[in-house]
């Protein structure tokens, strides 16, 4: 059986993906973008736990032995700041498009549609 | 609809798939290889107490550095983007009287707690980033607070770029007395605290990279809070 934490975030992936693909306004699409990440952070994340142990701050009584993987949550910290920009790069992208063509809708911005 | 059926079939699938990868991996089981290794030798090599903070700027220190260099591009990005001649805040509802004073006295306690976090990255949890953003947020609060609100620009983009140079200058100094890049030299050369770890002053150039990245990310993130709240204005 899979475990509790990998189900959640395989579905906040899915959840995401599902947005992406369906719905037709760009800022619902980057709210899909944002959840997926959001995702994938939790899998990484999940991954490193080893039960029954504490955060990898070796502080008195913690020993190298009574800690979690640190390296997920290395990586996760870069994972969220690059999301963290991308995000705001593309609201400012949705601010410049609503700016030229007056709409969110991605049918009705035309040059999309190729 | 049919698309949305067809979309939910497809998820379904790749939910199926990507179950199935992780049905191999064990959650809770201890599967360190390098990570065990980070753990057993942070204090004596780092002098850091927070192995998570030692890993991102001492151990994988060049991750770090592309990441700052990432939120750089995306603020100059988010700048060039909503460049225009002319641009000001158009915001006209005054906040209330509480909402006023009450920003204007949470202000310096959040930078105090920004702050705080990152000075102390090598002690407890948090470090550059979260640091500068609750930084960021303290402007954040102001901008909202009040409607004539505005950082002063000049001196901020300033002070994003000498950070980013001094984080650059840092690891050179290590390349000159170390022979590699973002070396500790604090820590493996001048042994600077190796009497006190778990203080303040230990901790090698960790304190120092997460003081400069802090003031970088809180900088930078409120150029682009600033960026965004501003419009254009006919003249």
């Amino acid at each position: 059986m899979i475990s509790a934490y990998y189900f959640g975030a395989i579905a906040l992936v899915l959840i995401g993906l599902y947005a992406v693909l369906v719905k037709k306004n760009l800022l619902k699409i980057l709210i899909g973008l944002s959840i997926m990440e959001t995702g994938v952070n939790l899998l990484l994340i999940s991954i490193g736990y080893v039960s029954g142990r504490s955060a990898p701050i070796l502080s008195e009584g913690i020993t190298a032995s009574k800690a979690v993987d640190p390296i997920p949550q290395a990586l996760v910290l870069t994972a969220i700041v690059i999301g963290v920009a991308t995000t705001a790069m593309a609201l400012s992208v949705a601010i410049i498009l609503y700016e030229k063509y007056g709409t969110l809708n991605i049918e009705e911005i035309r040059r999309l549609r190729g | 609809m049919l698309k949305r059926i067809l979309a939910i079939i497809a998820i379904l699938i790749i939910g199926y798939w990507l179950a199935q990868g992780l049905a191999n991996v064990p959650f809770g089981q201890d599967k360190m290889l390098v990570g065990k290794y980070y753990l057993e030798h942070v204090k004596d090599q780092t002098g850091a107490v927070n192995a998570v903070t030692a890993v991102v700027v001492n151990y994988r220190g060049f991750d770090t550095l592309g990441e700052v260099t990432v939120l750089f591009i995306a603020s100059t990005g988010v700048g060039a983007l909503l460049w225009r001649k002319k641009r000001k805040r158009t915001a006209k509802t005054e906040g209330s009287v509480v909402l006023t004073t009450g920003s204007k006295l949470l202000f310096p306690f959040i930078m105090l707690f920004g702050m705080y976090i990152f000075i102390h990255g090598h002690l407890t949890p948090g470090g550059g980033f979260p640091g500068g953003a609750t930084i960021a947020t303290a402007f954040l609060l102001m901008y909202m607070a009040f409607t004539i609100y505005e950082i002063p620009h000049k001196e901020f983009e300033v002070t994003e770029g000498f950070a980013g140079m001094g984080y650059v200058l840092v690891g050179l100094l290590g390349l000159a007395i170390g022979g590699y890049f973002l070396f500790d030299w604090i820590w493996q050369t001048w042994h600077l605290g190796t009497s006190n770890i778990g203080r303040l002053f230990s901790g090698g150039f960790i304190p120092i990279i997460y003081t400069i990245i802090g003031i970088k990310v809180g900088t930078e993130l409120s150029g682009i809070i600033d960026n965004m709240l501003k419009e254009e204005v006919k003249e």
